[in-house]
């Protein structure tokens, strides 16, 4: 077996080269004054390329509505903004791999990037040694703060917190126990961690919790605790990842254990792309919190929704990721236009403060390179959309979390150089 | 009691599914020792054989009898996966009998092949390339075999090929064009539903059961009596284990080994269509969908004894029972007052993952008294 492992690995690296491609993008130039290129990297092949490859194309859309509008203006003079796309491949050292083929061989001034904390945590210490700069999208478990990224997704007190908060108080479960489950990795743990503590202070009970290992589909076991646990219903959370999903919501139906029978289930990894694939009859009448839902009725949400779709077809949703994504694209460009250059110390500086009205309500980058978000909580319907219940105000970011027991009294401040990553509040 | 009927179906339900995702690859690997890496790969076919028949069920024409597209896609799948596990074993694998590792190679790169083919190729196309293949194969064998003799038969065998490439590019084109979803390629996981009368749950004796679960089991049952009635008692069952005992000696008796390994390759590859069945009731159907059984699987022969399916039987199900005993803390309910170091020990192994490596940790014990698993084969055998 030893030798056979060996080829293995070495068919996988050689396999992952082949399909690793990349393509330029932009067009002719019309009335520009110059071009300045970035990099888009997310995974275009392996498991995560389904979810990445929605974050692609609403980068691309946005660049384009950009361009459109007379591209980015820095100093006087009118750039036309091309993107590189690489491949992350799914593979999370190929993340770091071509992140410094972006930033060392394309010189490109900022990087759109990543989707797992797992291609995140490659990427991170490419992007700090060589005071490059990383923009990512996602809502993640946070307990970081890095001079060179910036996080435009929710912490944990823009999702979770919020979300534990409205099922213990406000929920047709409210009062009742919780049962936390998740897949195996660092966001689930870290989450549950929150939320357990958050519970204990709501003065509400934790009765179970089980993490099921990523690509395993048995939830068998899992069924059977939570109907130990909760024999009369109660409240579940659920961090479980992609795929594993559909066999948990197929199961637990099958095992009655649906919103019928008491049991209600608060989702932090299902947008509306996942409704869709999951299929709405299975989650009908469960809940989840995003800080954008597509069925936001504003004129901003609606125009988001409705150029995407013309983009890149009728059939496509948009989902709290994707904006995320296009605000990024767009804090940028304001960031790029204020400091007048596109040199990322001096852009670092001027993005801090910068505001945006992005499709979810407005945004401001803060001094922890996080951004301000408002947060909504939402039933899922029969159409596989969101009917929104609450919405909270603006809420500000903690890059370390309150409730965790190893963050707790610390922030983070890149404005000030005696704060920086991690200071004592 | 009620306890105890819970755990134990929960058992046997966990059980049932490794073990109809095993049986095929016992056939393969144990009889035949073919370490066939794309049998993950011929389950997903499968799976996806369920979603198109799903779909197909769901045009007009079909409309009345949706109910029953589980019970046909059944035969489906069997019929795909086995048909393109003749076809790997007709071109691959039969040059590669006696080597493990060049086999073992082989099939990998099979497997990586056909996750790329449902990734890249609409499947209404890929349904017409099943079908062609299909006719191809079997159209020249159904012929009378007065005109097999005759001088001309690699003419009709030629014809019959082009017949079958029309007809899969006609089954192509329909599909394509009658069901969108097909149309398209994508690397997007795909979703069976299973029909009405199979969701929700039956009470027995006071417990209530998921229907898909006890539905998995049934399938389970009906195919591995039908394998253990088909080795023991028809003529070719009886060709199969004399060959996988004695090669040489068989050839010699007059037993054509080429077809017998061609019938044992099909027939493996086949179940592995009916455990994709099996599986897309449970989860998405993906392109990976197959990866995730794969180790399962290779661990149930391994420890059941290879080229034993009693022993593949009753691993799946110790495994199984095992995996709700230990992942949901069962001992605990059983015996509540126990000590407290036990019971601490018996929580910290009460998750999912954690049970996953205490089962492994006590397979690699087990295989350490018992190298060849639970029933070794007994008995002659040329390569031993």
């Amino acid at each position: 077996m030893r030798i056979s492992r060996r080829i293995l690995a070495g068919l996988a690296t050689a396999s992952l080269a082949v399909t690793a491609t990349s393509c330029g993008g932009g067009g002719t130039s019309g009335s520009f004054d110059d071009t300045v290129t970035v990099g888009i990297l997310h995974s275009l092949s392996g498991t995560m390329a389904i979810s990445e490859s929605t974050l692609v194309d609403t980068e691309i859309m946005a660049i384009e509505e950009i361009n459109a509008a007379g591209g980015v203006t820095v100093d006087g003079k009118s750039y036309k903004i091309e993107y590189i796309v690489e491949d992350g491949a799914s593979d999370w050292p190929t993340f770091a791999e071509k992140s410094k083929k972006l930033i060392d061989q394309d010189q490109v001034p900022v990087v759109f990037g990543g989707w797992t904390s797992a291609s995140r945590k490659a990427m991170l210490p490419v992007y700090e040694s060589k005071d490059a700069f990383l923009y990512y999208p996602i809502q993640y478990e946070a307990q970081e703060c890095s001079n060179n990224i910036f996080y435009t997704g929710a912490t944990p007190n823009q999702q979770s917190e919020p979300a534990t908060d409205f099922m213990y108080k406000r929920s047709p479960a409210k009062g009742g126990d919780f049962f936390l489950v998740g897949s195996d990795y660092v966001f689930p743990r870290t989450s549950n961690t929150i939320t357990k503590a958050q519970v204990k202070q709501l003065g509400g009970k934790v009765v179970g919790e089980d993490y099921l290992p990523l690509g395993n589909t048995e939830v068998a076991p899992i069924i059977s605790k939570i109907k130990k646990a909760l024999p009369k219903g109660g409240i579940i959370i659920n961090t479980l990842n992609g795929d594993q999903n559909v066999a948990f919501f197929k199961q637990i139906q099958d095992a009655g254990i649906t919103p019928s029978n008491g049991y209600y289930v608060m989702n932090y990894s299902i947008a509306e792309e996942e409704i869709s694939t999951i299929g709405p009859e299975f989650l009908e009448g469960h809940y989840g919190a995003w800080n954008y839902m597509m069925s936001i009725d504003t004129p901003a949400s609606k125009k988001f929704a409705k150029n995407f779709k013309k983009r890149w077809g009728s059939d496509r949703v948009v989902a709290d990721p994707q904006e995320s994504a296009y605000n990024m694209v767009y804090l940028w460009k304001q960031a790029v236009e204020e400091a007048g250059t596109f040199d990322d110390n001096v852009v670092r500086e001027a993005l801090v403060g910068q505001k945006f009205d992005a499709p979810q309500g407005p945004v401001e980058v803060m001094p922890n390179h996080h951004l301000s978000q408002t947060v909504r909580i939402g039933e899922i319907n029969a159409k596989g959309e969101f009917t929104i219940l609450e919405e909270t105000g603006v809420v500000l970011p903690q890059a370390w979390n309150q409730k965790h027991p190893s963050s707790k009294g610390f922030a983070c401040d890149w404005t000030d150089p005696k704060k920086g990553e991690k200071y004592r509040l | 009691m009620e306890l105890l009927l819970d755990s134990l179906f929960n058992g046997v339900a966990i059980g049932s599914v490794l073990l109809v995702a095993a049986l095929g690859l016992a056939i393969v690997f144990g009889l035949m020792g073919v370490i066939n890496l794309a049998h993950g790969e011929l389950m997903m076919l499968g799976a996806y054989t369920t979603y198109v028949t799903q779909l197909i069920f769901k045009l007009p024409i079909f409309k009345p009898f949706y109910n029953s597209y589980i019970i046909v896609s059944i035969f489906l799948a069997f019929i795909v996966s086995g048909v393109v596990g003749i076809l790997l074993e007709k071109t691959i694998i039969r040059k590669l009998y006696g080597s493990p590792l060049e086999t073992l190679l082989a099939t990998w790169g099979v497997s990586l092949i056909l996750q790329q083919f449902v990734r890249s190729v609409p499947l209404a196309y890929g349904t017409g390339l099943v079908v062609s293949l299909i006719i191809g194969l079997f159209l020249p064998a159904s012929f009378p075999s007065k005109i097999k003799e005759s001088i001309n038969f690699k003419y009709f065998k030629f014809s019959s090929w082009i017949f079958a490439a029309l007809t899969g590019v006609l089954t192509g084109s329909i599909i394509s064009s009658s069901i969108s979803k097909l149309s398209r390629a994508s690397a997007r996981n795909v979703d069976v539903t299973a029909p009405s009368w199979m969701r929700g749950q039956v009470e027995i004796i006071g417990t209530a059961f998921p229907k898909t679960r006890l539905m998995i089991i049934i399938i389970t049952l009906i195919s591995v009596i039908a394998i253990i009635l088909f080795l023991n008692q028809s003529a070719w069952g009886m060709r199969i284990r004399a060959v996988t005992q004695n090669r040489q000696m068989s050839d010699c008796l007059g037993i054509s080994t080429e077809k017998v390994d061609i019938i044992t390759f099909g027939i493996g590859s086949g179940l592995a269509g009916v455990a994709g069945v099996a599986v897309s009731l449970l989860g998405s159907v993906g392109p990976n969908v197959g990866g995730n059984y794969i180790v399962g699987c290779f661990m149930v022969v391994v420890l059941g004894g290879v080229g034993n399916l009693l022993g593949t039987v009753l691993a799946s199900f110790g495994i199984g029972i095992m995996t709700d005993l230990i992942g949901a803390g069962r001992l605990l309910s059983i015996w509540p007052n126990m000590p407290l170091p036990l019971s601490n020990t018996i929580n910290f192994f009460a998750t999912t993952s954690m049970a996953r490596v205490m089962i492994f940790a006590l397979i690699v014990i087990f295989l350490q008294f018992k190298p060849t698993g639970l029933f070794p084969q007994k008995g002659r055998m040329v390569e031993s």
